[in-house]
């Protein structure tokens, strides 16, 4: 037996095997419900329903997507660049305390100056935490795995000093928080009653611009040819330290982005609970899309719905919430093994 | 193996270890091997010719197991060869030795050969024994090489060595080497040939696979050519000679290259005093070179005498450590290719994998991988895409490149394709500098054939040309003068005609003094 590629990549697979992958993921997390004791059929009915089922649930699942969105996209932009960051969550974090630090009142304007301008110097503030560990790379050829890891911890210790001290809410009765954000500053909900905020479309527009990006303007045709064989586009003229540089400025700025959006959309002030993970979420969403912009959507939704979904399941039946994480490391190990499917085929 | 070297035995009445009998593969429409028949003798050296996709790779790959024929019979010491297993070729005697090398850089040379041959909970009791029987092949065949040493640190001459070790290891008694000369000095193609001669003397079978029609003269007894899958002839190496060769593999006869004189120009590029290197270490020391319009420079030298380097300083993508390198007379010290791309500098690269193209790219996106910053090709940033596609199907007509259309990803290509390809986006700027390093490494007759038709066509539209090749005959058939390296020095360039082989073959082994004198 062995692998060897398919000559012709048929779209039917290519269409199919996230479901197929689905399938497989849930069938293999069968057994960990059977054993807690729960109806099976009756638990993934509840996880779908939790996910879709209901105007609140759907809104649900999509607010729960858009930091994943613009977390996946971060990560999706440096990968195909080979530019591996694993700091979103820092620059996540450092977008989310710029937005709070400059919507809590620092300016007072109209919500059209404003929201713009908090949203702007979130981007600004997560890309600046990634040129620094960029330009190590590329000048000193300091491996930017290790950098990005260590200053998400280093960020998440400025946070906790930031709202102990200089952000601290003064109304907060002692609670580590920052100051909430003026109303001005704070997004529009997109469907009344909901949390559902306008971060998703910025979310989805950041996506559908990147994709844009991607395949149609020279910076991303550098990026991706020095994402393959830097060797060979630095031969043809290209200069791959800018084009490193560009592309931690947008992966950076996109996970900024993801914190000041859960900020001005969902929080309001800064805490350090704001992100359960997000950041390190992201690259599962990435990887997920096989890092295609578009891709990312869907993944996203994805990810959030199985977790939004498993609560519900959770809150019914009594299942444990780690099955939540079960379920989604199993469909990204299922959905690896279905893409690889899709592209090669075993033979005899 | 036992009764060794019967060099005058009829050939006739030697035993047949391998046949083929109707051997055919179709991929879709293309048949790729067409109705082959074949029989390689005990201790016979039978030579594979043909050009890139004729179906020597094809046919190899069968004989190995890794593609089943759609038709026809395989015999390997009169057994019928199981069809479609690697692990019953090797078990029947078959040993392959690929062109990229399938060897670990951190394992020694005996990991590397005991690696997939001993069960893996008896690698260690057995490596003593294993050690003494590596030693003894080295004896007999003359392949030289320490069983401790890293391959990492080994040369490519010698990590062959060992590629040929392993196969003798695992019993092998008929070997395969696909083109085993592309990679080696002239020295250790020398020394793989004496090697050959052993093995055949003892009994071995070979089949060697080729390009390089002199060479398979020189070491083979027996040449077969392929053409579109199927066998075109066979002939007795002794009986025939390259020209005659080339004719068979291309189908009809292969202009000879012809060079008019040539009327050089202004200087285009020079290197005054020159040194270079990389890591530190100088790899050119005191480089003297003027290439002028309408001329090309060839810079001919065995492999790892600072051909790199020079290619590098030239082609904007080092600066001299030392000395100072002129560009249309203006100071290009300093390393600057983006700068040269947009200029009129065109470089071909030695490794076309590595450096001439982006093999997950489509082929329209490498068309423009150096000119996508130019008005043409891109506005405000944006690619134009319409613009770029009709300017790939345009390389492909012009250059004849062989693929599906523009949207092709590129590693799809053969080496011959993507080579076209490069040239195409090379010449497309009309350039007035090329710099050209191991131009036709790689290709079959034809391709190269064409790639010096352009080069030439390049100088006597007026660019300056600078060629760094290995291929001799190459050097000699398209320079205008010629210059050699030898450990980072450059020999006074001298008119191509002014040179015999003899004297060329001196100042590639440094004996400038012999040369010089002589005169």
């Amino acid at each position: 037996m062995r692998v060897e590629r398919r000559e012709t990549p048929s779209a039917w697979l290519a269409l199919g095997a996230p479901f197929a992958a689905i399938a497989l993921a849930l069938l293999a997390c069968t057994p960990l419900i059977m054993w807690h004791g729960s109806p099976v059929l009756e638990a993934y009915g509840l996880l779908l329903k939790g996910t879709l089922g209901s105007r609140g649930a759907a809104t649900e699942t999509l607010t729960r997507a858009t930091p994943l969105v613009l977390t996946g996209l971060a990560a999706a932009v440096a990968f195909r660049a080979r530019l591996w960051n694993i700091g979103a969550e820092g620059q996540l974090y450092l977008g989310a305390a710029a937005a709070a630090a400059v919507g809590a009142g620092a300016i007072a304007a109209p919500p059209w100056i404003l929201i713009p301008l908090v949203l702007t110097i979130g981007v600004a503030a997560g890309a600046l935490w990634l040129i620094g560990p960029a330009l190590l790379k590329t000048r000193l050829g300091v491996d930017e795995v290790v950098t990005t890891l260590l200053l998400n911890f280093v960020m998440l210790l400025f946070i906790s000093m930031m709202i102990e001290g200089p952000m601290k809410d003064p109304l907060g009765f002692g609670w580590p928080q920052s100051a909430p954000v003026l109303d001005e500053a704070a997004l529009p909900k997109i469907v009344p009653k909901s949390r559902l905020h306008l971060g998703f479309v910025i979310a989805v527009v950041a996506a559908v611009v990147f994709w844009l990006i991607d395949t149609r303007t020279r910076w991303g045709f550098e990026a991706r040819a020095v994402g393959s064989n830097p060797a060979a586009a630095r031969f043809a003229g290209m200069t791959v330290q800018t084009v490193m540089i560009r592309v931690a400025i947008l992966s950076g700025g996109l996970a900024g982005l993801a914190g000041a959006c859960e900020v001005t959309g969902l929080r309001g002030y800064l805490a350090l609970d704001l992100s359960p993970g997000f950041g390190y979420a992201g690259i599962v969403v990435a990887m997920l899309a096989q890092l295609h912009p578009l891709g990312v959507i869907g993944a996203a939704v994805f990810v959030a719905g199985v977790f939004v979904g498993a609560d519900a399941m959770g809150r019914t039946l009594g299942v444990p919430g780690f099955i939540a994480d079960v379920i989604v490391a199993a469909s990204l190990m299922c959905m690896l093994l279905a893409m690889f499917a899709a592209r090669y085929r075993i033979r005899r | 193996m036992s009764e060794s070297g019967a060099p005058f035995v009829n050939e006739a009445a030697r035993e047949v270890v391998l046949r083929v009998a109707g051997g055919t593969k179709r991929f879709g429409d293309l048949v790729a091997n067409d109705d082959i028949s074949l029989e390689l003798r005990r201790g016979e050296v039978l030579g594979l010719l043909g050009e890139n996709g004729a179906g020597k790779t094809t046919l190899m790959s069968i004989l190995f197991g890794h593609y089943v024929a759609d038709e026809g019979r395989i015999e390997a010491f009169g057994e019928p060869l199981p069809p479609g297993s690697p692990r019953a070729a090797i078990a029947a005697g078959i040993g392959m030795v690929h062109q990229h090398f399938t060897l670990a850089d951190n394992l020694s040379v005996l990991d590397n050969i005991v690696l997939g041959s001993e069960p893996m909970w008896r690698l260690r009791s057995d490596l003593r024994g294993a050690a003494s029987r590596l030693r003894e092949h080295s004896r007999r065949f003359g392949l030289d090489v320490h069983p401790d040493a890293l391959i990492g640190e080994l040369s490519v001459g010698e990590r062959q060595r060992v590629e040929i070790l392993k196969a003798l290891y695992r019993s092998a008694r008929i070997l395969i080497l696909d083109e085993p000369t592309a990679v080696l000095t002239l020295q250790e193609t020398e020394s793989l040939f004496r090697t050959l001669g052993q093995m055949a003397a003892q009994g071995l079978s070979i089949i060697f696979i080729s390009h390089k029609l002199d060479e398979v003269i020189a070491a083979c007894g027996r040449v077969m050519v392929l053409r579109a899958g199927r066998v075109i002839g066979e002939r007795p190496a002794t009986g025939t000679n390259a020209s005659r060769l080339a004719e068979m593999i291309v189908g009809h006869e292969v202009p000879a290259t012809r060079r008019s004189a040539a009327t050089p120009g202004e200087p285009v590029f020079e290197l005054r005093g020159v040194n270079a290197g990389t890591g530190g270490r100088d790899r050119l020391h005191d480089v003297d070179l003027t290439v002028r319009a309408r001329e090309i420079v060839g810079v001919a030298g065995v492999a790892g005498n600072g051909q790199g380097s020079l290619a590098r300083v030239a082609g904007g993508h080092a600066a001299p450590t030392r000395g100072q390198a002129l560009l249309f007379g203006e100071d290009a010290s300093r390393s600057s290719a983006s700068r040269d791309a947009r200029g009129r500098v065109a470089r071909i690269p030695d490794d076309r994998h590595a450096l001439g193209i982006v093999s997950d790219l489509a082929l329209w996106e490498n068309a423009i991988l150096d000119t996508a910053n130019r008005r043409r090709f891109a506005r405000f940033g944006i690619i134009r895409r319409r613009e770029a596609k009709a300017f790939a199907e345009e390389l492909i007509e012009r250059f004849d490149i062989r693929c599906r259309g523009p949207d092709t990803p590129t590693g799809l290509l053969s080496g011959g394709n993507m080579q076209k390809l490069i040239l195409g986006r090379v010449f497309s700027v009309r350039p007035r500098f090329i710099i050209a390093n191991q131009p036709t490494r790689g290709l079959d007759v034809g391709a190269a054939a064409y790639v010096r038709k352009c080069l030439l066509e390049a100088r006597d539209g007026g660019a300056a040309v600078l060629v760094i090749s290995e291929d001799l005959d190459e050097t000699l058939s398209i320079a205008d003068r010629i210059a050699v390296v030898h450990r980072g020095r450059l020999s006074p360039p001298r008119a191509a005609e002014s040179l015999t082989r003899r004297e060329i073959g001196l100042l590639m082994a440094g004996q400038w003094d012999t040369v010089r004198d002589a005169r």
